[in-house]
């Protein structure tokens, strides 16, 4: 085979492999697809082997088996991923009973559980495991034992609950770790480790969250204007195609219903002429109301912090003073959303903004709150670390102490006294264990209300509806209290919270992750459960499809939000003196500075030293500055070029009704331009030009054609002859006979064919 | 279909995950239920014919108010009576699937609204649609002069070429800037 016919053949066989890739996506009846599929495959499987054969076709051979085995690899694989997502029939269950905007909380809820468990993978597998495998084990130095004073209380159920006594000395909390700097044989380096996964929880989870942003607005679709085609989307896509329930489908008929009569009412309805200036004064003192209760909550916060550190200084505490701090916050949680909703009655928006507003408030009070408790948090903490000087010469006159009363009743001065026993040395108030327990108490009560909410709000109210109707005097059922609906923004808000919560405090308590898996798969059996047996389908409808991005981009918001404060402490906070992997060191991060001079090899030392060059980084900063500017133009040029192509796709549009409805133009330019043109009706100047290019397509002659024509041609022919391309015309030197076919009108308006 | 009665082989399980936006697990689970519909004397039969009554009982289709249209529109038999062999159901779960195209999506979206087959939504189908929505019960259904006034709307905002109806490109041009469509267009075994 020729060269030529080498190349035509490959390009052909990649054509059908293109047709077999692309098989699917054609409308399609399936018969014909298997046939086309089939002779595809035929032709492909045959002239394939052909191409392979001979001298320098080898590699041609090797690389086409190679792309087979990696299509068939990425087939297995996505099969084998798809089977592995868990809960896929519960969510479908759901789904197919309350709507999809319901199922996208639960599927919110397995995207967590996800991301969770790959960061307790993380934490798990290279710092808990280490500890525990190859450090030290517990009660061999103080920081991982239980003080004496403490050890008979220890075991308590309530001290347990506190996270104190043992909870408190054990992997679960920053102070057990070690400040070794390599453990066991494989010489790991634990400090390290610790610092990386903590900083490295922070890039895996803004590196999925961007990337499921990205994704979730690729399938967006882009952005439609909001009102271009109302009554049309409704028609066409307001059914929901996963709805498997009588009783759903009951509700989405009247949803439907609703919203079609509220469109019409709404196009007929000219603006009300309501009074502004009252709506304004209303919507100024509805937020100035949120504002005061935002206010109120967070002065709450702070002065109960401030009240459980007074506290922490007492022994003789009620249940009720221990855990005053997270109830009161849970509460918060729990009472100031509808609060605001009731005092956005006042405001009078339409539901879609209503609700965007509602979690705007919602969202400003969970923040709030939390950075209230941090700012509290950290008041503690500084007063913690001015201890912690005296408590430092405390421990060192004590040990002093122990050496100089051991040494008296041996004789022999050379031995040397034994270590004080771990239990006795006096430890320092370790602040980051203290602030590691604050969240995960904070996070345990979280749990405990939420399960309890559901528990109550839901079931009991259930419940109560059910067996209570009978014997009671208006139809529960009905009527006030009715079954509750699934509030989905009240729950992805709390799940988004929550994570913000874990992100801050898995630094401090490595535990936390765990609890958080622990909590989520918990949750998701639990809620699925309570939905499907206390819940009914909502009464109004509404699409969270856009809300997705919405949720993702809060999420996002949050993790920058809790990578504030450990940051913050990461870079100029001291460490403890006696306890955490990083004990002993000036700063954190100095355990990277320790590894680059130790571990790596002297000429990363030095490149890493050229690299911190202020020379070096401010053009760095610089050149990032460029880029972002030059990019952010060139995404405007493109947006004005969309704007222009939106434009031209328009005009055209008019321009096609027009025509169909034979008016004039309305389209300025369009107007000119016929103006330019010259008349059809009259008859043209003696144009010398040959007819094979006549420069104006619609000045055709047409009249003068009775004279030079012997045949009689109809005029109208030439009408629309002279309006099509004259240059599929035969050239003028053609002999007269071809006449019949029709001439240029150029050639015939002159009388008679040139002379040639 | 193929060696042993109860079983797909896997020669033509690879053709349909080709042809198909649906995965080997999808493809199986459809044949199942598939079969389930497949009376006993009839298991053996390639081809076979569910009849429409049978496919309406689907709990997936039960209370859908296209039903029936979904049917006429995938079936390929002669009779035009809506009976679906096991290629036609695969052809609807593809195009029901979440990893379908829009173009796919709204092809046949199209065709079901298209109640009286003539390849354009006129206001016949339009209206026919609307009732279709609204459901059976008389407090949900709208007036006439409502209706009148939602088909004027709605062929305001889509009808190009003002032939007062909707074709294909017109709909699809409507359908692909809509960014619900995809998502509740969707159907899972």
């Amino acid at each position: 085979m020729s060269e030529g016919e080498m190349a035509r053949l490959m390009e052909e066989v990649e054509e059908k492999k293109k047709l077999i890739a692309t098989i699917r996506n054609k409308p399609w009846r399936m018969k014909r697809r298997l046939v086309l599929l089939r002779e595809a495959q035929q032709f492909v499987d045959k002239f394939e082997g052909a191409l392979g054969k001979g001298k320098g076709r080898k590699w041609y051979a090797y690389k086409v088996m190679m792309t087979k085995k990696w299509i068939k690899f990425q087939r297995d694989f996505e099969n084998f991923r798809t089977a592995c997502i868990p809960w896929e029939r519960k969510i479908k269950e759901v789904e197919s009973h309350f709507g999809s905007s319901v199922a996208s909380y639960f599927i919110f809820l397995r995207w967590m559980y996800g991301m969770n468990l790959v960061l307790f993978g993380l934490t798990f597998g290279l710092v808990v495991m280490p500890e525990v495998l190859m450090g030290l084990p517990y009660g061999s130095i103080p920081r991982k034992t239980v003080p004496r004073a403490e050890q008979d209380t220890a075991q308590d159920y309530s001290v347990l609950m506190d996270f104190n006594g043992y909870c408190k000395y054990s992997v679960l909390f920053y102070g057990y770790y070690n400040n070794q700097r390599t453990i066991g044989l494989l010489k790991f380096r634990l400090p390290l480790a610790y610092l990386m996964v903590g900083l490295g929880t922070f890039g895996y989870s803004l590196m999925l969250v961007i990337r499921t942003m990205a994704k979730n607005a690729d399938v967006g679709g882009g952005d439609g204007d909001e009102g271009e085609f109302t009554f049309a989307w409704k028609m066409f896509t307001s059914w929901d195609y996963l709805i498997g329930n009588a009783e759903t489908a009951d509700n989405k008929y009247a949803s439907i219903t609703t919203s079609f009569k509220e469109s019409i009412v709404d196009e007929q309805e000219n603006q009300k002429d309501e009074n502004i200036h009252l709506r304004r004064f209303l919507r100024v003192l509805a937020n100035f109301l949120i504002t005061c209760s935002l206010g109120g909550s967070g002065y709450l916060i702070y002065f109960v912090v401030k009240r459980s550190q007074e506290f922490a200084n007492r022994d003789d505490l009620s249940w009720y003073e221990k855990n005053e701090l997270e109830l009161i916050m849970s509460l918060l949680g729990l009472v100031c959303p509808p609060l605001f909703e009731t005092i956005a009655e006042l405001e009078d928006y339409h539901p879609r903004i209503a609700l965007k507003w509602q979690l705007g408030r919602i969202f400003a009070l969970f923040l709030g709150n939390l950075y209230t408790f941090l700012f509290a948090l950290f008041d503690e903490v500084n007063t913690k670390l001015e201890e912690e000087g005296s408590i430092k010469n405390a421990s060192i006159w004590a040990m002093k102490e122990y050496y100089a009363n051991f040494s008296l009743p041996v004789n022999d001065s050379d031995a040397t006294p034994p270590p004080m026993d771990p239990g006795d040395v006096i430890l320092g108030p370790c602040w980051e264990t203290a602030v590691g327990i604050e969240f995960v108490k904070l996070t345990v009560s979280d749990i405990q209300v939420t399960y309890l909410t559901i528990l109550i709000g839901d079931f009991a109210r259930a419940v109560i509806v059910r067996f209570l109707n009978y014997c009671w005097c208006w139809d529960l059922e009905a009527g006030f209290p009715s079954y509750g609906e699934f509030d989905i923004s009240g729950n992805v808000l709390g799940l988004v919270f929550n994570q913000g919560m874990i992100w801050m405090g898995a630094f401090y308590a490595p535990g936390l992750v765990g609890i958080n898996v622990l909590r989520l798969l918990s949750s998701m059996y639990y809620q699925c459960w309570a939905v499907m047996a206390t819940n009914v389908p909502h009464e109004r409808v509404f699409k969270a499809s856009k809300s997705n991005n919405f949720y993702m981009g809060l999420l996002l918001l949050v993790l920058f939000l809790s990578l504030l404060p450990v940051v913050y402490t990461i870079m100029s906070l001291p460490p403890s003196f006696d306890c955490g992997p990083f004990s002993g060191k000036e700063k954190m991060f100095d355990v990277i500075m320790e590894t680059i001079d130790l571990d790596l090899p002297a000429f990363m030392g030095t490149l890493f030293s050229y690299a911190a060059n202020p020379g070096l980084i401010i053009p760095a900063v610089l050149l990032m500055v460029l880029a972002i500017y030059y990019l952010n133009s060139t995404s405007e040029a493109y947006q004005n070029a969309n704007m222009e192509l939106k434009k031209k796709m328009q005009m055209a549009r008019d321009e096609e009704k027009n025509r169909r409805n034979n008016t004039d133009s309305t389209n300025q330019v369009m107007k000119d331009l016929e103006d330019l043109l010259p008349n059809r009706s009259l008859a043209p100047p003696a144009l010398p030009e040959p007819a094979e290019k006549p420069k104006e397509p619609e000045g055709k002659p047409t009249k003068t054609r009775g004279g030079a024509a012997g045949k009689g041609v109809d005029l109208q022919k030439d009408v629309s002859l002279a309006s099509s391309n004259p240059n599929a015309r035969e050239p003028v030197t053609r002999a007269p006979g071809a006449r019949g076919r029709g001439q240029p009108p150029g050639g015939r308006g002159r009388g008679g064919p040139p002379p040639r | 279909m193929g060696a042993t009665a109860s079983q797909l082989d896997t020669g033509k399980l690879s053709e349909y995950e080709e042809l198909t936006f649906l995965t080997k697990q999808e493809i199986l689970l459809a044949y199942d239920r598939f079969d389930k519909l497949v009376p006993k004397e009839e298991k053996n039969r390639i081809d076979y014919r569910v009849p429409m009554e049978d496919i309406l009982e689907l709990p997936e289709l039960k209370f859908n108010p296209f039903k029936e249209r979904i049917c006429k529109v995938f079936s390929t038999s002669d009779k035009k009576d809506g009976s679906l062999d096991f290629d036609d159901f695969l052809d609807f779960l593809s195009a029901f699937s979440d990893s379908a195209t829009l173009e796919i999506k709204s092809h046949y979206a199209f065709h079901i609204f298209d109640f009286d087959d003539d390849g354009t939504l006129d206001r016949q189908d339009l209206k026919k649609l609307i009732n279709c929505l609204t459901g059976k019960a008389d407090k949900t259904s709208l007036t006439p002069d409502e209706m009148r006034m939602l088909i004027d709307n709605i062929l305001e905002e889509s009808d190009i070429d003002q032939d007062g109806t909707v074709n294909l490109s017109e709909f699809q041009h409507v359908i692909s800037r809509s960014p619900d469509f995809v998502s509740s267009f969707q159907i899972v075994l």
